[in-house]
């Protein structure tokens, strides 16, 4: 799948007239593994957030798979999943495999079956046994686990995972990298952990709002340890 | 950890935990009337002796019930102190057994029965009200958002109240109550973004 950025900028407003976020940045992203790298502040997230619609474009425009975010939210977030840094704020219900449930109400109006299908998935991510435990019960490894479960069972095309490890330790960020690279979907992952950034297709290193880079990614990454 | 009990569902096989939810929250409904209507301290406190009687058989954990009732166990003690300057003994007791017998019944609600059978128990119900304009799915999000954020908002408070006390602010209100506040709406925020990103504030 295609994801287009044509010329697209991003700005806020601030007490001194609007603040850029993103400057006109124009990419076209076809590889299955893609890493957006680089320091804190440097527009990885506003455009990684731009491709299911979290964050609108001032100017130009964004395209996955052909479908503008903006005017075709609902489709274009039916194809790409987002996982957040914080799993906390992504999981919404109760317990665990009432959380993966939900996300699964469209596709399994049959509840019983829901909760199958829920706890197979579960199951899946290595979370066998935990399905009605309290998501606020599970380690922080369990809950992005979980949360990429969630996610996951929309069976998105494209997931886009914004510091999926940031929070965890090394163990659990093993975990999470092997369900993340062991994924059939495209995978947009932001990160500041240059291991994960290596593994990847294509490495796109940006810099106060700009891309300062775009190639191999384990050229992206000597570029960005050598500017960093 | 403390208002755990609220969002938490405890499997188990007790005539409470086969009812259907709809069943329940009717009964619920009709048990709070009941104790709203009927008058005197003792009828309030019989109403919290068998709500007590219901968590246990629901198979409640007593030591994990009194942990998650301590924040309402304050606010309690606070009303009740009011009542008796405002109205005597006898009402205070009344109004504080009144209240602690609702949320001890609504607490064997929210014990046996899963979250995902109240939101289909809701939608059910709403459903008519879908020519009107209501969305049935949307009203049960939000309760289950609602039921979610309970503990959430307790491990935030939690997390307010030892940043304060490791400054040395424990007996600021202030140094707890920012905080939390700007927390708490941060969370939401970031809770929106979530539901939208899973397509869920489509539907």
């Amino acid at each position: 799948m295609t994801i287009t950025f044509e010329a697209v900028t991003v700005s806020f407003p601030g007490a001194d007239g609007p603040v850029s976020v993103l400057a006109e940045t124009t990419l076209t992203l076809e590889e299955r593994r893609v890493a957006l790298i680089g320091p804190n502040g440097s527009g990885k997230s506003t455009l990684a957030r731009l491709v299911n619609g979290l964050v609108t474009a001032t100017s130009g425009r964004v395209l996955v798979d052909g479908l503008d975010p903006d005017r075709d939210g609902r489709e274009v977030r039916r194809r790409v999943g987002f996982a957040f840094t914080d799993p906390a704020a992504q999981l919404v219900m109760p317990t665990a495999v009432e959380d993966v449930a939900l996300s699964l109400r469209r596709t399994h109006p049959d509840k019983e079956e829901r909760r199958r299908a829920a706890l197979d998935l579960l199951d899946q991510a290595g979370l066998a046994g935990l399905g009605d435990r309290s998501v606020h019960a599970l380690s922080g490894g369990q809950r992005q686990l979980l949360a990429l479960t969630g996610v996951l069972a929309t069976n998105p095309t494209i997931l886009v995972a914004d510091e999926p490890t940031t929070l965890l330790d090394l163990a659990n960020t093993r975990r999470i990298a092997d369900l993340l690279f062991g994924l059939e979907q495209q995978l947009l992952l932001v990160t500041h952990d240059l291991g994960l950034a290596e593994r990847c297709d294509r490495g796109v290193v940006m810099d106060e709002g700009r891309v300062v880079f775009d190639g191999p990614a384990a050229e992206a990454v000597a570029h960005y340890r050598a500017t960093a | 950890m403390s208002a755990l009990l609220l969002g938490l569902h405890r499997p188990g096989s007790t005539l409470l935990h086969r009812l259907p939810a709809g069943a329940k929250l009717l009964l619920l409904a009709a048990a709070s009337i009941l104790i709203a209507v009927v008058r005197g301290p003792a009828s309030a406190w019989v109403a919290v002796a068998v709500a007590i009687g219901l968590l246990a058989w629901a198979g409640a954990d007593p030591r994990t019930t009194v942990r998650s009732l301590r924040g309402l166990m304050i606010v309690l003690v606070v009303l009740g102190v009011f009542q008796v300057w405002q109205a005597g003994w006898a009402l205070a007791f009344e109004r504080v057994g009144d209240l602690l017998a609702m949320v001890l019944l609504a607490t064997v609600v929210t014990t046996t029965t899963p979250v995902d059978d109240m939101v289909d128990a809701l939608v059910r119900a709403l459903r008519p009200l879908r020519p009107l304009g209501v969305n049935p799915e949307a009203v049960a999000l939000a309760f289950s958002l609602m039921l979610r954020a309970i503990p959430a908002v307790a491990e935030i408070a939690e997390e307010a109240r030892q940043a304060a006390v490791a400054r040395g602010l424990e007996r600021s209100p202030r140094a707890r109550l920012t905080p939390l506040v700007i927390r708490v709406v941060a969370r939401a925020r970031l809770t929106g973004e979530a539901l939208h990103a899973r397509g869920l504030a489509d539907d």
